[in-house]
């Protein structure tokens, strides 16, 4: 016999090229989320000199001489170096109105300017009589800030430093945090009232017919996503299938079809039936070993069929339940494909936000907020599922 | 239910009735949109939606016209070349690793082995659009992003967990008696891996690397992050036809891909029951 250690040391060595692969093309990826949702050093390196200035001021009123000096200074610097840009659009996304004001001042700024600053800047844009401008400025140019999670739930930090909430009219994530809860919690909910009849007629079939019914559900399960959203589509849309059925049976006009995709209808049907075999699955894998004699031996001790199952079957099957459900949530809440595809604007989830600040808003600190909050909400998930089910007993069909 | 094959009251009946009928309306729910795609793709307009003449079984109503149009069209045949080289790249890769961890997760000597197994399923649990962000700022930063190679990276890493999944579950039956035998009548551990586990574990390595593959062929968000038009896959190409020229030559390949996906279900219960019948022969 080899000694232990040598057999850890090999069974390591085992594991070791695609924990190494793993970390690399994957955990790497994202950490690198998580540090951008807390660290932004785009303002702070290109405003240096601001940024001193105002480290010394009280907050009160607006800062002094030195720091106008310094910010039109390091503005002609940055418009010069072409990172302007970047600078206007961040401090703009703490007070909204200072792009222009920044980018104006910067490009607009005389040759020959010269003290007293304060009058400078002034005439060049009203903005810099505001003390709110510089409070946005020194909030930009914070290099590690809670700003981005703050306002992935509506919260923002006001000039003195306190937690308070966004203006009215930017208030949008908790609202959409609740309707991803919603809705996910929605067609879970659906999925199971669908599944469990289902489930359980396979799982009591003769084993001929049983693997004859697996394969109908399976047959979607592999069938790529964008096909069946595709079909949704197809299927739904005001000129589509089930309008056209419906207007030809008389029981809609012409002028009457319904609205049934790019909204959350769509989001709805189209999801429920993408994530249906997730929760089939399970649920038909714990049926199958509840024996046929349970029922039985209750009918034959005087239970109806509904007392039966309610006392006899259905806690047999929870631990079903519970694998199913779960797996659904945490399948619905992370969904990106379907909901852009067939949400329109009232079927939108939060991933759809974060790929929105990804790709057109440009907003990446925000969208790696929201992202750690999603990441954080789906492993307190996963943690559960693990405890309850294990995660390697997945089911993968 | 299950008991009552004598006496059924009038009200079991229609119960039963009810939960058949309940049955059968899932079944069509589950089924009926995919089953519609295909009779739609032949359609000789380009509507989305089943013409007069389609439902008079009109010869003149069907056409190959979409067919035609998918493989004539240069950025669907590159969407075509893309996803099987970028697949099959990636399945090669995640199984090659994945079966080697698989091995060494199975083995009760594996150090921190419940740590290690959920960071190496981290990459299937977590939502594909965090993933898709994360991998975008690294690669970026590193000067993947609008390569071949990082997305297959990227691919591989997402496709890996169905691997040590697939590979740990026939590895729970194995019997490391044989492994122990082999190796006592001098076999090296190369030898006993290749000419004693490796046969019983083919059922399990084959689905996995299948599952691997059906993930980066099915794959959107990271590409969409990822990718440039040079790396567009099919996919990715039927995402564009869906958000920008609405056409029915995505029903063509759609119904191509529904071909394919009962194909690879079919292969991978076949494999599935393979390896269920040799544990219970043992």
């Amino acid at each position: 016999m080899k000694a232990p250690g040598r057999i850890r040391l090999r069974t390591g060595l085992l594991v070791l090229p695609l924990l190494a692969f793993v970390l690399v093309t994957f955990i790497a990826p994202l950490g690198t989320m998580l540090v951008r949702s807390v660290h932004d050093p785009v303002v702070a390196d290109a405003l240096p000199e601001t940024m001193e200035a105002l480290a010394g001021w009280d907050g009160q009123g607006l800062p002094d001489e030195v720091a106008y000096e310094a910010v039109a200074r390091d503005l002609v610097r940055a418009n010069e170096e072409r990172t302007l840009g970047q600078v206007a659009s961040r401090v703009n996304r703490v007070r909204s109105g200072l792009r222009s004001a920044l980018t104006r001042t910067a490009r607009r700024m005389p040759e020959d300017a010269a003290a007293p600053w304060r009058d400078v800047l002034s005439n060049l844009h009203e903005a810099w009589d505001e003390p709110e401008t510089w409070h946005a400025i020194q909030s930009a140019g914070d290099r590690f800030t809670s700003r981005h999670y703050l306002n992935a739930v509506d919260l923002q930090w006001l000039p003195d430093r306190s937690v308070g909430r966004q203006p009215e009219e930017r208030r949008i994530y908790l609202a959409l945090l609740w309707r991803t809860l919603w809705i996910s919690l929605g067609i879970t909910f659906l999925c199971l009232l669908l599944g469990y009849p289902v489930a359980h007629l396979i799982a009591h079939a003769p084993p001929h017919r049983q693997n004859l019914l697996l394969a109908l559900v399976l047959v979607p399960f592999w069938t790529s996503l964008l096909v069946r959203t595709t079909s949704w589509i197809v299927l739904l849309q005001t000129q589509g299938v089930i309008n056209d059925v419906l207007v030809a049976l008389g029981l809609l006009g012409d002028d009457g079809r319904l609205a049934m995709v790019y909204n959350m209808t769509g989001t709805f049907v189209a999801m429920t039936h993408v994530l249906l075999p997730f929760m089939v699955l399970p649920l038909y894998s714990v049926m199958r070993s509840i024996p046929r004699r349970h029922m039985s031996a209750a009918a034959s001790l005087g239970a109806g069929p509904f007392q039966a199952f309610r006392k006899v079957y259905w806690p047999q099957t929870l631990p079903g339940v519970g694998a199913g459900s779960l797996l659904v949530f945490i399948l619905a809440i992370g969904f990106y494909i379907t909901p852009a595809l067939v949400g329109g604007s009232t079927g939108q989830l939060i991933s759809n936000m974060i790929a929105y600040h990804m790709q057109t808003s440009l907003n990446w600190g925000l969208a790696a907020a929201l992202g750690g909050i999603l990441l954080a909400g789906v492993l307190v998930l996963y943690v559960v599922y693990d405890r309850v089910v294990g995660i390697e007993r997945m089911s993968l069909g | 239910m299950a008991a009552a094959t004598t006496a059924l009251s009038a009200g079991d009946r229609v119960v039963r009735f009810a939960y058949l009928g309940f049955c059968a309306a899932v079944f069509f729910f589950l089924l009926a949109p995919i089953l519609v795609i295909v009779p739609l793709s032949f359609n000789a307009e380009p509507y989305f939606t089943f013409t007069e003449g389609m439902l008079r079984f009109d010869s003149e109503a069907y056409s190959l016209r979409w067919y035609r149009q998918v493989v004539e069209d240069e950025a669907w045949r590159r969407g075509i070349a893309n996803s099987f080289l970028i697949g099959l790249s990636a399945t090669g890769l995640a199984t090659t690793l994945g079966t080697l961890a698989a091995l060494g997760l199975a083995s009760p000597a594996m150090p921190a082995r419940r740590f290690v197994m959920g960071l190496l399923i981290s990459p299937m649990v977590t939502p594909l659009i965090i993933s898709a962000a994360g991998m975008f700022f690294f690669y970026s930063s590193v000067g993947l992003t609008q390569t071949h190679i990082g997305l297959i990276l990227a691919h591989a890493a997402l496709g890996t967990p169905f691997v040590v999944i697939t590979v740990t579950a026939t590895l729970t039956g194995f019997d490391t008696n044989l492994t122990r035998a082999a190796a006592s009548m001098g076999a090296t551990p190369l030898r006993t891996f290749r000419q004693v586990q490796l046969p019983l574990i083919a059922p399990g390595v084959f689905s996995g690397a299948l599952f691997a593959f059906a993930t980066s062929f099915d794959e959107v968000v990271v590409v969409l992050f990822m990718g440039g038009v040079e790396q567009r896959t099919i996919p990715r190409q039927m995402w564009a036809g869906i958000r920008e020229q609405i056409s029915p030559a995505i029903l063509a390949v759609a119904t191509f891909l529904i071909v394919f996906a009962v194909t690879l279900l079919f292969t991978v219960e076949w494999l599935r029951r393979r390896s269920e019948g040799r544990k219970t022969q043992r």
